[in-house]
């Protein structure tokens, strides 16, 4: 077998045990998906009628679940790094580390698991969302592009959450550290108000956040971004498909070899 | 005969602390070393090295003729680890763990199956293959953990403290399995704290302490200076202890030792409970009180009071510590 034949083939070995784990303790699959549910309720019926700054005839169903999608994955993302720690501290990293097994395989694995688990997710809360009033007004092959980018942008913080998992090692920990990081991401963006409402700062830095970038994206996508809308100031918002990929690129970059090498050393030390 | 594990001046720091300080062993190919030592001592931190989890700072190791550092990929498919804790997926059924580990191996799958399941059977696990691993007790896990490192049939296995928390009944239950295992010819690196367990299965010892051997041998060798067995007992009044003292002299192989403040007599023997009836009956003719009695045979804490002058519950402190920087380092020491 080649080098990659063996990475794919060791990944999917991986990338079974991470599911079985899924079907074997349905309480994962149940939470996962009652939080995106409960937030789609939440800011549709509790914070819809307060929120202000949507141009007249845009609803704010529309508006809301591309932002609910992106918050939720990236939230879902953050497991990744607590199951590497959990792994890391039941001896099952060294088991597999002293396996002649690939060396990305564990990773790989972990974070397509991951991958499968947010795509879940994003089917809940789609038809959630076709309950309380969202809609796609675009047209097939767009909606599917809208699903997938999203689908990369967690797959490229699940990669960074991986390196957080392997030097936090507490699976609290990395949740707790996660939240600090991933709560202002999710919230100082255009995820559930218009950006016009933010103080200047808050709002400059709310342009260039990729997380607003993959919100705007997948509303423009689904066809949640109607006529009325104001167009956006900052070029990571005028073109936001493109500057979420260069995100997604820059993520993999950096986190792949990073936590590959931190896989390779984490008892190392 | 040639050594299936070579190792040569092995040195290991994790920061101030160093774990090994220059350990030289070998283990001849189809045979058994016992490593020994106390917590800290720098048992684990050898098996990490020779199963290519850690990588030394200085000196070199061999297994099965490879250099773990230069030909770490090959060693991996040669050797099979099983750690102090049992490192199953508490989620996967005993059966899926072992197909997992036999895939990653590199056997096809229904071969790891197959494999998987005779090692079941070998392991006493059958009743148990398809229920999760989280609900097997201790020792069903450590025994699934032990199967799962065999099942490529590796040339060397590593077993770091294979019996340490499990009962006695499973305890011994593992010994067969491990003397199993080397009547077919796999040679295997034992840790353990218990010199019972290194004499019933080892072929010889090495007796390691803060990352320096400080003895190796047989475990006759070994126990040739530690001493043999002793009678040992315990006498209400510090008065009776002269005279249960004179009482068993004629038994004695050497000077016994009388402790004044606890009270207690410690007499070398030999000839086992043949010898313990005859001080039973010496004794009762003394009239004294005695508070109890028995006999001891060496254990790791007279190879260390002989060895070091110290004993075991003395490195603990030391071992604490470097307990404390394994853990925060993810090292298990």
């Amino acid at each position: 077998m080649t080098t990659v034949a063996q990475t794919i083939s060791d990944s999917a070995v991986i990338t079974r045990r991470n599911l079985i784990k899924v079907k074997r303790v349905p309480d994962l699959i149940v939470f996962a998906t009652l939080s995106p549910i409960m937030f789609v309720l939440l800011f549709r019926y509790v914070f819809g009628g307060a929120i202000q700054g949507l141009p007249p005839g845009v609803s704010y169903a529309e508006f809301l679940l591309p932002g609910i999608f992106a918050q939720t994955i990236v939230l879902g993302s953050t497991t990744t790094g607590a199951s590497i720690a959990e792994d890391l501290q039941k001896g099952l990293i060294d088991r597999f580390r002293s396996l002649p097994m690939s060396r990305s395989a564990v990773l790989i694995g972990r974070t397509v698991a991951d991958l499968g688990l947010n795509a879940i997710s994003i089917v809940v809360m789609a038809l959630t969302g076709l309950v309380v009033g969202w809609r796609i007004n675009s047209s097939v092959p767009e909606a599917i592009a809208g699903f997938l980018l999203l689908l990369a942008f967690a797959f490229a913080i699940s990669w960074m959450m991986a390196l957080v998992g392997l030097l936090v090692r507490t699976p609290e920990v990395v949740n707790n550290a996660s939240f600090i990081v991933i709560f202002p991401l999710t919230f100082v963006a255009n995820t559930f108000v218009p950006l016009e409402t933010f103080p200047t700062v808050l709002r400059v830095f709310a342009e260039w956040n990729p997380v607003s970038a993959v919100v705007q994206a997948a509303r423009q996508l689904f066809g949640n971004l109607p006529e009325g809308f104001p167009a956006p100031d900052a070029w990571s918002l005028q073109n936001p498909v493109l500057y979420t990929l260069l995100w997604v690129l820059l993520f993999l970059a950096i986190f792949v070899p990073l936590a590959v090498r931190a896989y390779l050393r984490t008892a190392s030390r | 005969m040639t050594n299936a594990v070579v190792v040569e001046g092995l040195v290991k720091r994790f920061g101030e602390h160093t774990a090994l300080d220059g350990v030289d062993l070998t283990v001849a190919e189809g045979t058994v070393l016992g490593l020994l030592g106390p917590n800290g001592a720098g048992k684990t931190t050898v098996v990490r090295i020779l199963s290519t989890l850690l990588q030394p700072d200085a000196g070199r190791a061999e297994v099965a003729g490879l250099d773990v550092v230069a030909q770490a990929d090959q060693v991996r498919a040669t050797i099979g680890l099983t750690g102090q804790y049992a490192a199953v997926d508490e989620h996967l059924t005993g059966a899926e763990n072992l197909e997992m580990v036999g895939r990653l191996y590199r056997l096809g799958k229904r071969e790891a199956r197959a494999r998987g399941g005779q090692l079941l059977e070998r392991f006493d696990l059958t009743g148990a293959a398809n229920r999760p691993a989280k609900t097997y007790s201790g020792g069903m896990r450590r025994r699934l953990d032990i199967a799962a490192s065999l099942i490529a049939r590796p040339k060397v296995v590593f077993l770091d403290e294979p019996t340490t928390g499990l009962d006695p009944r499973s305890r011994l239950g593992m010994w067969e399995f491990i003397a199993d295992l080397v009547g077919e010819g796999t040679t295997i690196l034992l840790t353990t704290q218990y010199l019972e367990e290194a004499d019933r299965l080892a072929d010889r010892m090495v007796v390691i302490d803060r990352g320096k051997v400080i003895a190796r041998g047989t475990a006759d060798e070994l126990k040739a200076q530690v001493g043999g067995e002793r009678l040992e007992l315990t006498v209400a009044t510090v008065e009776q202890l002269a005279v249960v003292t004179d009482a068993l002299r004629p038994l004695a192989h050497g000077e016994p030792h009388a402790d004044q403040q606890t009270r207690r007599l410690s007499v070398p023997v030999t000839g086992g409970t043949d010898t313990l009836a005859e001080a039973l009956r010496r004794l009762a003719g003394t009239g004294a009180e005695v508070l109890d009695v028995g006999l001891r045979r060496p254990d790791l804490d007279d190879v260390f009071l002989t060895l070091t002058g110290r004993p075991t519950e003395e490195t603990e402190s030391s071992a604490t510590a470097e307990s404390t920087t394994a853990a925060s380092a993810g090292a298990q020491s």
